[in-house]
C-alpha cells in the first residue's frame, strides 16, 4: 500500500495501517544504520530543511543523521537567531522558505498548531518536530518501535505514561498512537500535571504512582522542566521524587520483564532514578535515541515517495 | 406630512411576542399606526413587503469601531455600513480603542466621526476606569453629559474590588449603567481554550468554564453591596445561569448578554486551529452553547450582541496562540441568528426582544420596537434566502469572520432608520 499522507503534522490523522507502515520500514532502516556503510539512497537530490523555533539538540540532530543517511541534502536553520527576531511572522518565514524549493521541511515550534498552519503555506512535505503542547509525532513513532522490538508487539500491552502530561507533547502522541494501536493506558501524576478533559480520552488516571504501575508492561517517563519545580505546580523537587520519581522500589509494582522509556534530556533524581536509567537490562532509554534516527528516516522516506505524485487518496 | 404604508409584511412585533401579517405606517420618520386587519390606510407612498418580515431595526451593544487608532481596521463609516447591511440600525460602540475612550475630550471626537460618517445610530460607552487600568474611575458624570450609554473597561476585568465597588456605588448616584465581563482573570490568563479534551488534544491553554461563574459570582456581589445597574456582557456557560438566575430574583438591577457566536457555534469548529474562531471567552462545549441559547429563549439572558471585533490579516493570520482575538459579525449577525430560528430554538419574536427590544429597554431608548410612536428603525429581510457567506463581500474593512464559506439563511432586504432608507432597495 501506498502511505496516503502528504504531511507528518500529527499521530491524530494516522491511521492503524499507516501506524504500522512507518515502523515497518524503520524496523528495515534499524538493520542499515547497524551496518559499516550506512548509507541510502531515498532521499537523494531532496533538500531538507531543519527550522527550529525552540532548542533542540537531540531532535534536531536525529533528524539531520536521518535526512543525511538517505541521501538528502541537509539544512540547518537557526530559526531563534534570525529573522524571527526582526519580526518577520511565521508564514513570511515560510514563504521565503518556499520559495527555495525544499522537499521536506523538518519544523518545530513553541506554539501548538503553528506547523500545521505553516504546512498550509508550502509545497513540500512538513514533518512536525514538536509543536507547543500539542504533537511530537516522531517521537511517539520512535517509542512504539521500542515497545514493539522489546515486547514482540504493539497492542494490548499496559503502558503507564507518567510525569508532566499537561504540558507535554510527548504525551499526547503517545496517547494518541497507543490508543490507536489497541493498548491500555495509564496516565500517572499529581493532579495539577494533568490536562483538563483527561477522563474522555480513554486512559485510566492515578495519582499514586505504586497503584498505576501495578502489572504494567511499559514505564513511560516524562521529563519534568526546571520552571514547573517550584511551587506553581508541584511543592518541590524532592517532594515530587519521592512520590512520582521512579525507583527501583516503585518500579518493582510493575510486572518483572518492564521495560523503563524516557523521551531526554532526563533530570536523574527528579523523575527517574540515576541507576535505574543505567540499567541495561530494564532502561530502553538508548535504544529510544536508535529508533529515533531509523523512525525519521522511515517518515522521511514515505512523504518523499507522494512528494510529485498525487496518488489517490493522499491525506494531510 | 408624508407617510408611508408597509403592506403585505410579516410584522416581528418582540413586545406582543407576535408574528403575523399586517401593514404599518410611518410618518416623519416614527411608527404612526399598525394593523392585522386586510384594510389598511391610505398613504402617500406605499411599499409592498411581499409576505416577508418586517422587525424592529438591531440594536447591538458592544460593536468595536477601530477609532481613534486603528482606523485601516474599521472606521464609522465602514462599521455604519456593515450595520446597515445587517439590518442593524443603532450601534452602541465599545471603548476599547486606542486612546480608549476614558475622556469627554475622546468621547466628543467619536460622536462628531460617527455623525459624519454613519448611517445608523451611534450610541458611544466610554470606559469605567482611566486607560482601561482598573485604578482610577473616569470622569462618570461628564461623560454621561458628552453622551456615554453605558460604561465599560471592556474584557479588561477590575480586578481590584476596592475601585470597582467605588465605581459602582459612584455610578449608582448618577443612574449610570455599568457593563462588565464576568471573568476571573487569574484563571483565564493566557487561556485561549475552554478546558476540556478538545482543549488538550490541540495543546491549547485553557480555562475552565468555571471561570465565569467565578467573575460573575464576585461581579453579583458587589452589585448587592453597592446597588447600582449593571449589565454582563457576556454570559457563555451553562454553569454561570444558577447564579444569574438569583440575582435576577432577589431583585438585583441586572440584565446578562452573550453574543452570536457563543449562540451559534462551540469549540469544535476552531478545528485545526482556525484562529477566525478565536474569540474572547473561548467558544465553548456544545452542552453550554445549548444552555446559553434556552436561556435566550427563556429571557434569562436578555441581550444578543454581535460582539464586532474586526482584525486585520496580519493579526489572525498566526499561530493559534499569537493570533488577535475577535471576529467582525455586524452583517452576519442576523443570518446566523436565524439559524436558532431554522432550528426550532428561537421563534422570530424572541430573538428580536433579544436583538432589539431588550437592549433598546436597557439603554433607555424609544426604539426597538413596532408601536406608534417609536421611531421607525426597521429591517426587512428575508428569513429563508439560503446564501453561501463569502468575507470578500462584507462592508466592514476587516473581513475576520468564522462564517465565511459557510451556508447561511436569511438575508437582509432592506434597513431603516428613522423612516429613511438606508440600505437595500425597497
Amino acid at each position: 500500500m501506498t502511505f496516503p499522507h502528504r504531511h507528518l503534522l500529527g499521530i491524530e490523522p494516522l491511521g492503524p495501517a499507516a501506524i504500522s507502515e512507518i515502523l515497518d520500514l524503520a524496523d528495515s532502516y534499524v538493520d542499515l544504520n547497524r551496518r559499516d556503510i550506512k548509507h541510502a539512497d531515498a532521499l537523494a537530490g531532496l533538500t531538507q530543511i531543519n527550522m527550529f523555533f525552540e532548542n533542540s539538540t537531540r531532535t534536531q540532530a536525529s533528524f539531520e543523521l536521518a535526512g543525511k543517511r538517505l541521501g538528502a541534502d541537509v539544512m540547518n536553520m537557526a530559526m531563534q537567531a534570525s529573522s524571527i527576531k526582526k519580526g518577520e511572522t511565521l508564514i513570511d518565514t515560510a514563504m521565503t522558505l518556499n520559495a527555495m524549493h525544499p522537499d521536506l521541511l523538518v519544523v518545530r515550534h513553541p506554539h501548538s498548531g503553528a506547523v500545521d498552519l505553516l504546512a498550509q503555506k508550502v509545497n513540500c512535505a512538513v514533518l512536525n518536530a514538536g509543536d507547543g503542547r500539542h504533537e511530537h509525532p516522531t517521537q511517539a513513532l520512535l517509542d512504539a518501535l521500542t515497545i514493539r522490538r522489546a515486547k514482540g508487539r504493539l497492542h494490548r500491552l499496559n503502558i503507564a505514561i507518567c510525569g508532566d502530561i499537561a504540558h507535554s507533547r510527548v504525551a499526547r502522541s503517545n496517547i494518541l498512537l497507543l490508543g490507536k494501536m489497541e493498548n491500555r493506558i495509564r496516565l500517572i501524576g499529581p493532579p495539577t500535571l494533568m490536562p483538563s478533559g483527561i477522563a474522555d480520552f480513554g486512559v485510566e488516571v492515578y495519582d499514586d504512582m505504586r497503584a498505576g504501575l501495578d502489572g504494567v508492561d511499559v514505564v513511560m517517563m516524562l521529563r519534568l522542566q526546571r520552571e514547573r519545580m517550584d511551587g506553581g505546580f508541584i511543592p518541590s523537587e524532592r517532594e515530587y521524587y519521592h512520590r512520582f520519581g521512579l525507583d527501583s522500589e516503585k518500579l518493582g509494582y510493575a510486572k518483572d520483564d518492564a521495560i523503563v522509556m524516557h523521551p531526554g534530556p532526563m533530570n536523574r533524581g527528579v523523575e527517574i532514578d540515576g541507576t535505574l536509567a543505567d540499567d541495561i537490562n530494564r532502561s530502553v532509554i538508548q535504544e529510544q535515541v536508535e529508533m529515533g534516527v531509523a523512525v525519521r528516516m522511515a517518515a522521511m522516506d514515505l512523504l518523499a515517495r507522494n512528494l510529485h505524485s498525487e496518488p489517490a487518496g493522499v491525506m494531510v | 406630512m408624508t407617510t408611508t404604508l408597509f403592506t403585505n409584511a410579516r410584522l416581528i412585533d418582540p413586545a406582543e411576542g407576535t408574528d403575523a401579517s399586517g401593514w404599518l405606517m410611518i410618518e416623519n420618520g416614527v411608527i404612526r399606526d399598525m394593523g392585522y386587519d386586510a384594510a389598511p390606510p391610505n398613504a402617500d407612498a406605499v411599499r409592498d413587503c411581499a409576505g416577508k418580515c418586517l422587525a424592529p431595526g438591531i440594536v447591538d451593544i458592544g460593536v468595536k469601531v477601530c477609532e481613534p487608532g486603528e482606523r485601516h481596521k474599521e472606521s464609522y463609516r465602514s462599521a455604519g455600513l456593515a450595520a446597515a447591511a445587517g439590518g442593524v440600525t443603532t450601534i452602541v460602540t465599545r471603548p476599547d480603542t486606542d486612546p480608549p475612550i476614558d475622556s469627554p475630550e475622546v468621547l466628543e471626537f467619536v460622536a462628531r466621526r460617527a455623525s459624519e460618517a454613519a448611517p445608523v445610530n451611534v450610541l458611544p460607552m466610554a470606559t469605567l476606569t482611566k486607560s482601561r487600568a482598573g485604578q482610577e474611575m473616569t470622569e462618570i458624570g461628564f461623560l454621561m453629559d458628552a453622551g456615554a450609554v453605558a460604561f465599560t473597561d471592556c474584557d479588561h476585568v477590575v480586578t481590584d474590588t476596592r475601585v470597582l465597588s467605588r465605581a459602582l456605588g459612584y455610578a449608582r448616584s448618577l443612574g449610570a449603567l455599568v457593563i462588565t465581563h464576568p471573568q476571573e482573570p487569574g484563571l483565564s490568563k493566557g487561556a485561549t481554550a475552554t478546558s476540556g479534551k478538545f482543549a488538550s488534544l490541540r495543546g491549547l491553554p485553557s480555562v475552565s468554564a468555571m471561570a465565569e461563574r467565578m467573575g460573575l459570582d464576585r461581579d453579583i456581589a458587589l452589585l448587592e453591596m453597592t446597588g447600582a445597574r449593571m449589565h454582563l456582557d457576556q454570559i457563555t456557560t451553562a454553569r454561570a445561569l444558577p447564579a444569574l438566575e438569583r440575582a435576577k430574583r432577589n431583585g438585583l438591577d441586572i440584565t446578562a448578554g452573550t453574543s452570536i457566536h457563543h449562540l451559534t457555534l462551540n469549540e469544535l469548529d476552531v478545528a485545526d486551529y482556525r484562529t477566525f474562531f478565536k474569540v474572547k471567552p473561548p467558544l465553548r462545549a456544545e452542552d453550554d452553547r445549548k444552555a446559553v441559547v434556552e436561556a435566550v429563549a427563556s429571557g434569562l439572558i436578555d441581550i444578543i450582541s454581535s460582539m464586532h471585533t474586526p482584525q486585520d490579516e496580519e493579526s489572525k493570520r498566526l499561530p493559534y496562540e499569537e493570533a488577535a482575538s475577535g471576529a467582525v459579525a455586524l452583517q452576519t449577525l442576523l443570518p446566523a441568528a436565524l439559524r436558532l430560528y431554522h432550528s426550532g430554538d428561537l421563534s422570530l419574536p424572541q430573538l428580536f426582544r433579544a436583538m432589539s427590544l431588550n437592549p433598546a429597554r436597557r439603554l433607555d431608548l424609544p426604539t426597538g420596537r413596532l408601536e406608534a410612536g417609536a421611531p421607525a428603525d426597521l429591517v426587512l429581510f428575508d428569513a429563508d434566502a439560503p446564501f453561501i457567506l463569502d468575507r470578500f463581500t462584507l462592508q466592514s474593512k476587516s473581513r475576520n469572520t468564522p462564517f465565511d464559506g459557510q451556508r447561511m439563511q436569511g438575508k437582509v432586504l432592506a434597513s431603516y432608520v428613522n423612516g429613511t432608507r438606508i440600505f437595500g432597495d425597497l
